[in-house]
């Protein structure tokens, strides 16, 4: 499978297969994900999006029962092979949960767990990491005056903001989003789809969504799933305008899902 | 028409019977519904009227000890030799040979109680949680006499052999055994406090790189944080008051020391110790085991409020 844009791939995904149990949840999964951009995955619930997200930083190793077939590349690197240090494998691919999952600690802590957890301690170095990720997140000036509260003291917009600076703190390549939005206002909604915008840039996005609108409005390239398997894979604009498989004409148009 | 008559008349009957049998039943239920606020209240109100007549009983007959034994004498005094001449009633050597107790139980149970907990929650299988919780508190349901020879007869031994100056009877054994018959009600409650913890956050750590270890010591703990501190108090508690372990394994010489090798006795030990003896009922001898019931009662009662206010005070809302 060729790349769909200029940039190169960064997450190649090779005749991937997942069970749960007997359950076969992800099949044949062929993908390439190229680096800084946004890369969406649509379709019904159940159809395995957050699966497979899950896979890239493995977080599917806890849900005991799993069992993979296939092979994942990040920058070359196959992530499921037995030298590779899962630690280390989550702090490069960062994750955003459907519901705000802020640390019950302050906001300073929030940010300066994951720093901690990788061995920095300089409070100069982590007052410095928690400005530029809470920039990056385009919390800063809502927050810097109240760094010592309690996170739950934020929005629930702020709060997954605050989550996506958590989350950028450990200084990631990738930023997979699991529905970020959708337990998210209007708004907040619309904030959290700029800061993607703005931090495509920098990182590569893979973000899991069942509203297709923000799929099209936000992302450049869209995969299509049902039933495990991937039904289409286009750059965005052209999946919405000109889907060549029925079933995501079917989809897109609203006929189910 | 007769026989319509009659089947007007019976369909009537049917429906008048019918009614009574509902109202009937309407006034049963009624009845139910009158009898059983008063029937539980009253089963509620027993067991607090029991509760209230113990205090009462205590306070009163402490009361009565005060009237001949000075209150400044009790509560300063460094010698309790309440049964032999030249009396004395300093309650200090029984406070403190329960606190030796209480200390090194909670010096083993604490530990080892969190670590099985953080053990349970955090990393055994779901097949092993479900094996281990009910044998926990299948062990919280040994009598302690058990414990107590367990005391005599094993840990002594152990004891002796790598302190060759310890006692037969002594702090240290007791203290051990009843911290590990308190290990099973810290790990159970540590861990009804840790499995509450929202999987959410653990997977916001996990998803940063963080390890199980990690997870559990720098997550799960603080998240638990307040019912941790209140299993832990509740083991104090439970420590304080566990008599047979004691009776039975640290001796009956009232000693104000710190050594934990030498022979001691607790509160509950001397209490148990005068029961059972020949001490006439209302004399001043049998009137110490009130105070010392009574001084006893406060401890508890305020290690209970401290409990109350640190789980509220490290509360980490999730
Ligand atoms: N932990 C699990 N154990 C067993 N089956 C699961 C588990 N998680 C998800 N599934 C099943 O896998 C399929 C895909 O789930 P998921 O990836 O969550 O879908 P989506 O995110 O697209 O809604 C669903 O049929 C779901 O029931
Ligand atoms: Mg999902």
């Amino acid at each position: 499978m060729q790349t769909l844009t200029k940039n190169q791939t960064l997450i190649e995904i090779n005749q991937l297969n997942l069970f749960y149990g007997a359950f076969h949840a992800l099949k044949n999964v062929s993908l390439r994900i190229p680096e800084k951009a946004i890369t969406a995955f649509i379709g019904p619930s159940g159809c395995g999006k957050s699966t497979l997200l899950r896979t890239l930083n493995r977080m599917n190793d806890m849900i005991p029962g799993t069992r993979i077939e296939g092979g994942i590349a990040i920058s070359g690197t196959d992530i499921y092979s037995g030298d590779v240090d899962v630690e280390t494998l989550r702090k490069k691919v960062g994750m955003v949960f459907q519901q705000p999952n802020p640390f019950p600690k302050s906001i300073y802590d929030n940010i300066a767990y994951g720093p901690r957890l990788h061995g920095i301690h300089d409070r100069k170095k982590l007052d410095e990491i928690v400005e530029t990720s809470l920039r990056s997140a385009v919390l800063w000036e809502e927050v810097k005056d109240y760094l010592k509260r309690s996170a739950f003291s934020l929005s629930g917009g702020q709060q997954q903001r605050l989550c996506i600076a958590r989350a950028l703190a450990v200084n990631p390549d990738i930023l997979l989003m699991d529905e970020a939005t959708s337990a998210l206002d209007p708004i907040s909604t619309l904030k959290i789809e700029e800061l993607a915008q703005e931090l495509k840039d920098r990182y590569t996005i893979v973000m899991v969504t069942h509203n297709m609108h923000q799929a099209a409005r936000v992302s450049n390239q869209t995969v299509f799933f049902l039933n495990g398997e991937v039904v289409e894979y286009d750059e965005t604009e052209k999946l919405f305008s000109n889907p060549t498989d029925q079933r995501t004409e079917d989809y897109i148009s609203g006929r189910f899902g | 028409m007769p026989n319509e008559a009659l089947s007007t008349n019976s369909s009537k009957q049917l429906v008048d019977a019918a009614k009574r049998n509902h109202a009937f039943r309407n006034e049963k239920s009624h009845l139910m519904d009158k009898i059983m606020p008063v029937a539980l209240f009253l089963c509620a109100a027993l067991s607090i009227a029991t509760t209230i007549g113990i205090v009462a009983t205590l306070i009163g007959e402490t009361y009565h000890f005060f009237e001949q034994v000075p209150f400044v004498d009790f509560i300063t005094g460094t010698k309790w030799s309440p049964l032999i001449e030249p009396k004395s009633f300093g309650i200090w050597p029984l406070i403190c040979g329960t606190l030796l107790i209480t200390v090194i139980a909670c010096l083993v149970a604490v530990p080892l109680g969190l670590a099985s907990a953080i053990y349970l929650s955090e990393y055994a299988p779901k097949k092993v949680r479900n094996i281990v919780k009910p044998i926990l508190e299948i062990l919280a349901g040994v009598p302690t006499i058990v414990y107590g020879y367990f005391a005599l007869s094993f840990i002594t031994p152990m004891v002796r052999g790598i302190f060759a100056d310890a006692g037969v009877f002594n702090a240290l054994s007791a203290g051990i055994v009843v911290g590990i018959m308190i290990i099973p009600m810290v790990c159970s409650l540590s861990e009804d406090a840790m499995t509450a913890v929202p999987r959410s956050l653990r997977d916001g750590a996990y998803a940063l790189g963080a390890t199980r270890f990690e997870v559990a010591l720098k997550i799960v703990v603080p998240a638990a944080f307040s019912g941790i501190v209140a299993s832990a108090v509740l083991a104090f508690s439970r420590a304080i008051g566990e008599t047979m372990i004691v009776t039975v394994a640290a001796g009956s010489t009232p000693k104000l020391t710190a050594n934990p090798l030498e022979s001691i006795q607790t509160m509950t030990a001397y209490i148990v110790q005068v029961s059972l003896g020949d001490t006439p009922h209302g004399s001043v001898e049998y009137g110490t085991i009130f105070a010392v019931g009574m001084t006893l009662f406060v401890i508890t009662f305020l290690l209970n409020i401290l409990a109350q206010y640190v789980a509220r005070r490290f509360r980490e809302e999730y």
